[in-house]
């Protein structure tokens, strides 16, 4: 009443005003993203992946193309298919990060960038070639062994692909592979003579 | 006015020229005052649309801080070059006119409304003894042709054949209308208090600032010199959630540019008219004031001094006007535009009224206020204002009228 | 000599400053009075329903995300609820806590751009309450991208609780966004609440009366405008709703004021329910199975939830198969736009700008 609210008005604009901006000036300043942010710039571990292609058949939208060779892997034998193609066409991504939550050998992480932006539509696919080329900084998202061994996907070290798996997967026929040509060495001997689980892996 | 010189006499520049041209060099009188027109006019006018440009700056600067923001912040430093970058890319963008639309017209109005904002800057003084034109009727003419600008929203809107530039164009036209009333009306109660219409005569008279003196009458100008700007809470006309962009829907390129000129420059040139009648101009304490007192400081006490002390009271008024009117915009949501009129009709054109009987009486009693009679014209001043806005509190209500239409006469209205 | 007049016919949207997204509405004005109005919708028509009858269960929940785009985590918990009804899983407590808290904060930022809209369409203040809102809104935001990796599209709730427990920073940064949210509150109530010019524009303005809100099915703080106290959260309360103390402010008037009083005096609420939950969280698993593949057994379920709209419930059939048969989404957006019309005729357009503001719809929701 009075015009006595509109003065209140007045008060809270000055007060304001006097204030610090609470705006971040984007391209000098950036705002702290959280780890478990899901962005671009998939990280994929061509060692850890198996070509099973449940990231393809988890995302909503089938934007995952993944191609095998019937005859360059060596899956009968429990191993993995021999991938020709894995293309992610982010151009068609909405980042719910599903694929990441279906794979079930931790070979798929979200990526924590978001300046991808590209002069065409083809070049917002990206190829086998590239995520192998990637650097490797996963996202702790749907990923717990990385927020516990906490993995900083901002200018943290890279996460090599032993470790970035949910369990020791000492029964993963390429790390099996991998330590016999390397020797034994650094592999748990406790869990590499035991059974494979082959938990969500069947 | 009198003789070739038309109002310029007072003028310190003019009396410099004069000086050399005609008695030193021997020339016409006449050409020494149409060099010295030219010369002023050039910067006055070439000044406000760069003021007006600047406040473009200003005001987003100003808008941000108010909402926790920074504001334009990549051209330049500080962003200040903001404006040049909005005028090179207005003059690059397509300039289209609508197919409907009444070509002559809507190219014109741009103009109509930059020109007589530019115009009233004639009678405005920018310091002591700067002034173009002395008017000895320099209010009034503040009014007419302030008034122009009505005209060229209409035009606008007009020509546009766009719905929502109609609707904006004929709000302007209801709103301005009924607020040049009040808005004259105190206008009014300042040319009675310095008992007189020139601007620099009551700029002098004002040994006390009139928005002490006449606090009822600063509150109706400011109110209606708003609802002129097309300023928040009065900006109906451009409604940008309402009326997209009002009358203004249909223009791009530089038409727009001049459009958004002319009203940031309206906003400057209302900031002089209310410094120089209410603010006391470029009246002020300052160096030279320290000088006449304090003796070692005396070789501040010289005309040069105050010639530059005076102009820079002036610019830091109309600053503070354009940082007010800016925080009024951070603060208030928009009228409705009954609403509007209702306050125009029952809140400010009483106040107004009683503006000018209160002074009026005062200026019986006090013929010739000094400062001392000045105060205490200001303390009856301002127990009237209060009353007077708490009485209005009371008794107007501006809150909604019965429903126009019911749904049965909207059907007969199809 | 009588001028002659008529009615002039205005579309203001699809593209329009104030219509929420492509909202339409076809108004007939005399002068400046609305005499008709028609809204026209299905501008933002995606298919929605008909998609989600060809995705499995879990990946509908990145559909959901999309139908209230500022209200992600209220359409993802509406729809594991009937997905979790269906199924007949048993939630574990802490993901229920965690799933409230999470909607409840995200009723706050539904409620401050609803708000922040609503007085930008009143005339703006230059957008400086929009702003506040905003500055707020951020806060929380923050929160939702350290609790599940995202700002607006969460995919936060799965079928059996939420995907993940929240990560150990998450609950120190949540204690100071609740301490600051009531100042930022508070500042905001001072800057419109008493305001004389919003009151005007506001009070008695598209008065909708309680009988006829609820003959049209309206729901949420529209209704509750209207002084009809109804929440889903006190009828038939979900998740842990029943463990937690809060009250459902109501108008007195039904009026535009009041629908945006009944949302501020909400996010106080929120705020309480969340500083309950905080309290009452215990340690313990987050989700009942990680599995992502259901085959639900035929049937059907629906579960009405309150959103910050109004009741959002998803009405699933299943037949036996992976994904559901039909996915019918009661939005309240969509049925809050039923009394359009009466809302608005009488009024003059800015009036109608206002009171589109107060009834908070969301174009995502309502064509979905």
């Amino acid at each position: 009443m009075y015009g006595l609210g509109i003065l209140k008005g007045f008060r809270v604009t000055l007060k304001n005003f006097i204030r610090k901006p609470f705006t971040v000036q984007y391209p000098e300043e950036r705002l702290k993203q959280a780890p478990r942010f899901r962005g671009q710039e998939f990280v994929w571990y061509e060692e850890r992946c198996t070509g099973c292609a449940s990231c393809a058949k988890y995302c909503p939208l089938g934007i995952i193309r993944i191609v095998t060779d019937p005859d360059g892997g060596d899956e009968q034998e429990g191993g993995s298919y021999k991938i020709d193609v894995f293309d992610i066409d982010q151009g068609r991504c909405m980042y719910c990060g599903l694929c990441v939550e279906a794979c079930p050998y931790d070979a798929l992480h979200m990526g924590s960038t978001f300046e991808g932006a590209q002069a065409t539509r083809a070049d917002l696919v990206i190829t086998m070639e590239v995520l192998k080329e990637r650097p490797k900084h996963p996202s702790t998202w749907f990923r717990p062994q990385l927020e516990q061994a906490g993995v900083d996907p901002f200018g943290g070290a890279p996460v090599e692909w032993e470790d970035a798996g949910r369990e020791a997967f000492a029964w993963h026929p390429k790390r099996l592979q991998a330590e016999s040509k390397s020797g034994p060495e650094g592999s748990p001997p406790a869990s590499a003579e035991g059974s494979p689980p082959g938990g969500g892996g069947g | 006015m009198g003789g070739p010189t038309g109002g310029l006499e007072g003028n310190a520049f003019y009396r410099v020229v004069y000086g050399v041209v005609v008695e030193d060099l021997g020339w016409e009188p006449w050409l020494a005052y149409l060099i010295a027109a030219m010369v002023i006019i050039l910067i006055v006018v070439n000044g406000a649309l760069a003021l007006g440009t600047l406040y473009t700056w200003f005001e987003r600067r100003v808008l941000g801080r108010f909402q926790g923001r920074l504001g334009p912040n990549r051209t330049g430093p500080f962003g200040l070059l903001q404006p040049i970058a909005d005028a090179i890319k207005l003059m690059f963008k397509e300039d289209i006119v609508p197919r409907g639309a009444d070509r002559l017209v809507f190219s014109l109005a741009p103009v109509v409304m930059l020109v007589p904002t530019l115009l009233v800057l004639a009678v405005i003084p920018f310091g002591k003894g700067s002034f173009l034109a002395d008017l000895n009727i320099g209010v009034l003419y503040i009014v007419a042709v302030g008034g122009i600008t009505t005209i060229a929203v209409l035009m606008a809107g007009y020509a546009s054949a766009n719905k929502f530039a109609t609707f904006g164009s004929m709000r302007a036209v209801a709103m301005v209308v009924s607020y040049e009333i009040p808005l004259v009306m105190a206008l009014l109660g300042v040319t009675l208090l310095a008992a007189s219409m020139s601007v620099v005569a009551i700029v002098e008279a004002q040994h006390l600032p009139y928005l002490l003196v006449a606090p009822l009458g600063a509150f109706v100008f400011l109110t209606a010199i708003s609802a002129e700007l097309n300023r928040n809470p009065f900006d109906v006309l451009e409604a940008e959630s309402e009326l997209v962009a009002g009358y203004l829907t249909e223009y791009s390129g530089m038409k727009y540019g001049v459009f958004m000129l002319a009203e940031f420059t309206n906003t400057i040139v209302a900031g002089a008219i209310f410094a120089v009648l209410f603010l006391q101009g470029w009246q002020g304490p300052g160096l030279s004031w320290l000088g006449s007192q304090v003796g070692f400081l005396s070789f501040l006490d010289t005309g040069a001094v105050r010639q530059i002390e005076s102009h820079a009271w002036f610019l830091a008024k109309v600053g503070l006007f354009a940082f007010v009117a800016t925080w009024v915009r951070a603060t208030l949501p928009r009228l409705r535009i009954d609403q509007i009129l209702a306050l125009a009709w029952k809140v400010l054109f009483p106040l107004s009224m009683l503006n000018v009987l209160v002074l009026a009486v005062e200026v019986i009693v006090w013929p010739e206020p000094s400062a001392g009679e000045l105060g205490i014209m200001a303390a009856i001043n301002w127990a009237v204002a209060g009353a007077a806005i708490f009485a209005a509190a009371r008794l107007v209500s501006l809150s909604t009228p019965a429903r126009g239409l019911g749904p049965v006469a909207a059907v007969e209205a199809r | 000599m009588t001028l002659r007049t008529e009615p002039v016919v205005v579309s203001i949207g699809p593209h329009h400053p104030s219509t929420h997204g492509v909202f339409r509405m076809r108004l007939t004005f005399d002068g400046e009075n609305i005499v008709d109005a028609e809204p026209v919708i299905g501008y933002l028509h995606r298919g929605t329903e008909k998609l989600a009858e060809e995705r499995q269960y879990t990946q509908v929940i990145t559909l959901t995300d999309r139908l209230d785009y500022v209200s992600s985590m209220t359409s993802n918990q509406a729809f594991v609820l009937s997905c979790e009804k269906l199924i007949g899983l048993d939630v574990p407590d802490r993901g229920m806590y965690l799933r409230v808290i999470a909607s409840e904060l995200q009723r706050i930022v539904s409620h401050l751009i609803g708000v922040g809209f609503f007085l930008q369409e009143l005339g703006g203040f230059g957008g400086t309450a929009l702003m506040y809102a905003f500055r707020e809104r951020e806060r929380i935001l923050d929160l939702f991208e350290m609790l599940c990796g995202a700002r607006i599209t969460v995919s936060y709730a799965r079928i059996g609780g939420v995907f993940a427990d929240a990560p150990a920073d998450f609950w120190p940064a949540l204690r100071r966004v609740l301490d600051d949210l009531p100042g930022y509150t508070d500042e905001l109530e001072a800057l419109v609440f008493e305001s004389e010019i919003v009151q005007a524009r506001t009070k008695g303005v598209s008065v909708i009366d309680p009988v006829l809100a609820v003959n049209a099915s309206l729901t949420g703080p529209v209704l509750r405008g209207s002084g009809v106290a109804w929440d889903w959260r006190k009828a038939a309360p979900y998740d842990v709703y029943d463990r937690v103390d809060f009250d459902v402010p109501v108008g007195e008037n039904g009026d535009n004021y009041d629908r945006f009083w009944v949302r501020i005096q909400e996010v106080r609420q929120s705020l309480r329910i969340v500083e309950q939950c905080v309290v009452q969280i215990e340690p313990g698993p987050v989700r009942a199975t990680d599995a992502m593949l259901f085959r639900p057994p035929p049937g059907e379920a629906y579960v009405p939830t309150e959103s910050p709209k109004g009741e959002l419930g998803f009405y699933l059939v299943s037949d036996g198969s992976i994904a559901p048969y039909r996915c019918h989404v009661r939005a309240p957006s969509f049925i809050n736009l039923s009394l359009f019309k009466e809302m608005l005729v009488g009024w003059k357009l800015a009036d109608a700008i206002v009171s589109l503001g107060s009834l908070d719809f969301n174009m995502g929701e309502v064509d979905r």
